[in-house]
């Protein structure tokens, strides 16, 4: 067969390739890290510092996009459910599509966007301009005290700011529809208490955003520490940060869908 | 070798080393040697190995082949743990500082004391302006790297590699991209550094003038081999058509000025394809 023919198919196969053994890379990583979290959890200010870096200071985005998530959930769940006739169960609609799904998806690309990228950026940085060979150097192990802390402060503070999206999704949704449209507002929260349960959706929704949180927060510590040492090798890491947090997210919410619900 | 007698125990004792990056031969059989308490510069130019040679010699690389010994102990056979113990006892300034760029001036001096140390917080201050006040910033330990110049910086660095007080120190390329003054500091301090903590310095650099003033003895660095090795008075009196022309910075010589191509004549007069 001529060579030319041949060549999509040497692409495609070294592309393939070139995946699984990142994906090796990583999980490897991901046990080097788990085996190297003992300085995180012995140091609490390091875990605290990266919990304000990644959870505190993504609250703006998360909540103004939560709120507004939740305001036009009501009105385009009142505008279906008044053709029956049952506007009492938009708390009940709201409540569930944030708990179940919105809450931890969006929640997570958001965070993967403002944080993840950061922390890729930052770590990719840093290995740039050989702040990680002089720790290293320094007998220090950048894993350790740079990956780690990083790590879990993105697992911790992702499943809190997924609650807080729901949360204000929640009242969004009130504003729009007890407040604005006149939803009667005890059938509002009586309908959602009655309809959502705690096990099946809110601690559906809560596992999701755990698993998302892990995801991102690996992705973003392994780009960042994987990146070419350049501005543009940072760069493209940052990038694919975003992109492949996106896709692994939107993945992993269907699989985790198909079991639990 | 009239500064480097054998009968002083050499810190690091290189015999044959090979390294390669993939298909490429970096270093092709490097005996080297720093003894304790001396300075010894490496030169070459750029992309000669000497970087990597220093990376050996920190563990950040692994050899293919030879012996590389630190401190007594091969590089090649110990575990992570050992490789840290031992560099532990090593300081590393690296070519434009590599501070961390969110801590504060006090905080750079500071991370290995409170990373490797259990002193107390007011011994560790007082060490960190110790050591600032060696580099002459002590005023400036409240100042972020971002409000430093390359010379404030490469100084600041200096003071973390020295916080705990290593055996061997290590520079590379300490004097690229310094003002005069900067270059003149920076080289007395390396120096006075060595001297006052009894160390070995192993300095990467290009910069001649100012290396013979300060070190004890200099490794010529070629293709990945040792070509001339002497004190800087050996040095400066070499007749040696290589290191006179690194020396004295002469444009042709071993090191051509013009990079391989068909003759000029040819080139000029024959066809575009040039």
């Amino acid at each position: 067969m001529p060579e030319i023919l041949l060549r999509p198919f040497v692409r495609l196969g070294h592309s393939v390739v070139s995946a699984i053994w990142r994906l090796g890379f990583a999980s490897r990583f991901l046990a080097a890290i788990v085996l190297m979290s003992g300085t995180t959890f012995r140091r609490p200010y390091l875990l605290m510092r990266e919990i304000y870096f990644s959870g505190v200071l993504s609250l703006i985005i998360i909540l103004v996009s939560g709120l507004f998530v939740g305001m036009v959930l009501a009105l385009h769940g009142y505008d279906t459910l008044s053709r029956y006739g049952s506007e009492e169960w938009l708390g009940v609609l709201v409540a569930l599509s944030l708990t179940r799904e919105l809450g931890p998806v969006l929640a997570g690309l958001l965070f993967a966007s403002r944080a993840g990228s950061a922390i890729t950026a930052e770590i990719g940085l840093m290995k740039a301009t050989e702040q990680l060979s002089a720790m290293d150097m320094m007998a220090v192990n950048p894993v350790a005290r740079v990956v780690a802390p990083r790590f879990w402060g993105g697992v911790i503070s992702m499943p809190l700011l997924a609650a807080m999206f729901s949360a204000m999704g929640v009242l969004g949704g009130y504003l729009v529809g007890v407040v604005q449209i006149g939803v009667d507002p005890g059938s509002f929260w009586s309908q959602m208490q009655s309809q959502v349960d705690f096990e099946r959706d809110v601690l559906g929704g809560v596992v999701k955003s755990v698993v998302f949180g892990i995801a991102v927060a690996l992705i973003a510590v392994f780009e960042g520490y994987d990146s070419d040492a350049t501005a543009e090798g940072v760069s493209r890491a940052t990038t694919r940060t975003v992109v492949t947090s996106a896709l692994v997210i939107l993945g992993l919410d269907f699989v985790l869908t198909a079991f639990m619900f | 070798m009239t500064s480097l007698s054998p009968d002083l125990a050499p810190v690091v004792d290189i015999r044959d080393l090979h390294f390669r990056y993939d298909a490429r031969d970096v270093l092709r059989g490097i005996n080297l040697r720093v003894p304790r308490g001396k300075v010894v510069a490496i030169m070459g130019g750029s992309g000669c190995g000497k970087t990597t040679l220093m990376r050996l010699i920190g563990g950040q690389l692994r050899a293919r082949g030879g012996e590389l010994k630190v401190f007594g102990e091969s590089i090649a056979d110990i575990n992570r743990e050992r490789l840290y113990d031992l560099r532990r006892r090593m300081g590393m300034l690296f070519q434009f500082g590599a501070l961390f760029t969110d801590m504060s001036v006090y905080d750079n001096v500071a991370f290995p004391l409170h990373e490797h140390t259990e002193l107390p917080e007011e011994l560790i201050r007082d060490l960190v302006l110790m050591k600032l006040h060696a580099v002459g910033l002590r005023g400036a330990a409240h100042l972020m790297p971002s409000e430093l110049s390359g010379g404030m910086a490469r100084r600041v660095a200096l003071a973390r590699t020295v916080a705990l007080d290593p055996q061997l120190i290590m520079y590379d390329e300490p004097f690229a991209g310094l003002d005069p003054i900067s270059l003149g500091v920076i080289g007395q301090l390396i120096r006075r550094l060595n001297d006052a903590l009894g160390a070995s310095s192993i300095v990467v650099t290009h910069d001649v003038q100012e290396s013979l003033q300060i070190v004890d003895y200099i490794y010529f660095v070629s293709e990945g081999r040792i070509i001339a090795e002497g004190t800087p008075d050996e040095i400066r009196a070499s007749t040696d058509p290589w290191v006179h022309q690194f020396v004295w910075g002469e444009v042709d010589g071993p090191v051509p000025f013009q990079y391989p191509a068909r003759p000029y004549r040819e080139a000029l007069l024959g066809s575009a394809d040039a």
